[in-house]
């Protein structure tokens, strides 16, 4: 734990995290199949492909929530800041990378304000709550709409307030690395603007590895692009040269619409 | 009866028939029930119109000899020996459910529920013979005394440890429902969406604390209604009771006293009830449990449903 807690003072020349060999299995179905690339701090990853090519059992590996699925199981290293992930504490390495889910999955039974901070509780950190809350929630656009209501249960919310409260919620705890996970895909295009806006802002501070099955989306948030099909990893590069001048003939097909 | 109500005016013959039919099916289970209700209203009429509800019902003397009947000491006795059986059972099944479904690998998981099946499979009388031959003797050797001796300053484990009374009745009906609770307990932390757990262990929290903070308040409404059933189950057990109780028609504070439920008296006594006003006494008994029964099962039904309304709206 003491090393963990002690981050190594910032290299600009190494990436905030390194995936090396990542190779990940459901029971026998082997979902990534050695991925290596690295995601510099304060940048936005995208990670596109075609539905079932391992991009969220990918991100998934980053913050250990891969291996919570019974008969899941993976090899290879994930490097934070230079240290191995698969050798911290895994509760402590999740404040670190926060995770934003596919669904909004606020906590049905707990208040907006409860919601925001319950990370915060659950790590019993001792903070100033209120600011806090009134700090993510104007963060993530959602303070003028909430702010009379904070005491009203979170599942009052539409889908997108909610999705907005589920990212305050990561946020409250002051994670070094967002990973999200198709975060707009059950949303209208209103609140995927919104989303998508937050994120442009977010990446002044975090470093973000978004999943997304939307090219467009990919287009206008990242600054680089992973192409995944298959469990492989085709292409990674700026999101500018993945999409107008693509290396293989693999992404060029998927993002010019041929398959996917 | 409402099941017709959705059906179009021009719907098929056959959903018409079938419509119909199950309206029928559904009436029958209320007429039986009415029956029931009906003939022991008119049975235990007698008894009322010599004793009064209201004396009945706070009367704590039973002497069939000199038509005296009070009903206190079965409801005291069902309520003691129901109450030591959620405050046992309760704990154990919750945690049983808790480990079944968060913890356990999948091989662990069959085997156990598997076990716990058989568990309600038991015909209560064995539970009552086993109550008997086994926990009876231990509790008057090991456990009463040892209780007496560190907590006997408490009324409630006070006077001789006869092994016999409301807590081998309580233990026992503990071991009997557990499996009720258990069952329905898994089931409603099954119905818990996975997304939720996922949420707060993302936050950095530990199994644990996800069961605290997250599991435990999404389904305390579900668990609530298990344990009422639970309950139901514990109020209307016959056998293992009449056993093991002691089939006293006394109210004691101690647990190691003898005391009798509404259902063993009813059962013991009815086949060789002399006159109308002791028939009707017993009648009246059987009117008390069904009424309090029908309570907790009504508002462990309006539990499980407002805590289904819940996950829906999640």
């Amino acid at each position: 734990m003491n090393v963990a807690l002690s981050t190594p003072v910032a290299d600009t020349a190494r990436p905030k995290l390194e995936v090396q060999k990542l190779d990940a299995w459901f029971g026998n179905v082997h979902a990534v199949k050695d991925i290596s690339l690295g995601v510099d701090a304060r940048s936005v990853l995208a990670i596109i492909g075609p539905s079932g090519c391992g991009k969220s059992t990918f991100v998934r590996c980053l913050n250990r929530m891969h291996e919570l699925t019974p008969g899941a199981r993976s090899e290879g290293r994930v490097l934070l800041d230079g240290e191995d992930v698969y050798a911290v504490d895994p509760v402590y390495l999740r404040r670190r990378v926060g995770m934003v889910f596919q669904r909004p999955n606020v906590f049905p039974t707990m208040s907006i304000r409860d919601n925001v901070v319950a990370g915060l509780r659950l790590n019993r950190v001792r903070a100033d709550y209120e600011a806090i809350v009134e700090r993510t929630l104007t963060q993530t656009a959602l303070w003028d709409e909430v702010k009379d209501r904070l005491d009203a249960s979170a599942i009052a919310l539409s889908g997108g307030q909610q999705q907005r409260l589920c990212i305050a919620r990561a946020l409250a705890v002051e994670p070094e690395v967002l990973l999200m996970d198709e975060p707009a895909s059950a949303l209208d295009p209103i609140a995927t603007a919104k989303i998508e806006e937050l994120i442009d802002e977010l990446k002044q501070q975090y470093t973000i590895v978004i999943v997304t099955h939307n090219m467009q989306q990919a287009i206008r948030i990242s600054d680089k692009t992973a192409f995944f099909y298959m469990g492989v990893l085709i292409e990674h590069g700026t999101t500018q040269q993945l999409f107008t001048r693509p290396e293989r003939r693999e992404t060029e097909d998927y993002v010019t619409g041929k398959f996917g | 009866m409402a099941s017709g109500a959705d059906t179009p005016r021009h719907a098929h013959l056959g959903d018409r028939a079938f419509a119909a039919g199950i309206t029928l099916l559904g009436g029958a289970v209320l007429l039986v029930v009415g029956i029931i209700v009906v003939a022991c209203a008119r049975l235990s009429a007698p008894a009322f119109a010599k004793l009064g509800f209201f004396r009945f019902l706070t009367g704590s003397d039973w002497n069939p000899v000199e038509d005296s009947f009070g009903a206190l000491p079965f409801i005291y006795g069902t309520l003691v020996t129901s109450a030591i059986a959620i405050v046992v059972a309760m704990p154990v099944a919750i945690g049983l459910a808790l480990f079944l479904t968060e913890m356990s690998p999948s091989r662990v998981r069959r085997f156990v529920s598997f076990f716990v099946e058989i568990l309600a499979a038991i015909p209560s009388v064995v539970f009552g013979l086993w109550g008997l031959m086994v926990l009876v003797p231990i509790l008057r050797d090991v456990v009463e005394p040892a209780l007496q001796h560190r907590l006997g300053f408490l009324p409630l484990f006070q006077g001789a440890p006869m092994g016999i009374g409301f807590l081998p009745a309580g233990i026992v009906l503990a071991i009997m429902i557990l499996p009720t609770i258990a069952s329905v307990t898994i089931e409603v932390l099954r119905t818990m969406p996975a997304a939720l757990r996922e949420g707060a262990l993302a936050l950095g929290a530990t199994r644990w604390e996800a069961i605290g903070a997250v599991v435990l308040p999404y389904a305390r409404r579900g668990i609530m209604g298990a344990v009422i059933l639970g309950l139901a189950r514990a109020l209307g057990e016959t056998m293992a009771v009449t056993m093991l109780i002691g089939n006293q028609p006394e109210i004691h504070g101690s647990l190691f006293a003898a005391g009798y439920s509404l259902p063993s008296v009813i059962a013991n006594e009815f086949a060789e009830a002399s006159g109308a006003v002791h028939t009707g006494a017993l009648a009246g008994l059987a009117l008390v449990l069904f009424g309090v029964t029908l309570m907790l099962s009504a508002s462990a039904r309006l539990l499980v449903r407002l805590s289904a309304r819940r996950l829906v709206a999640a």
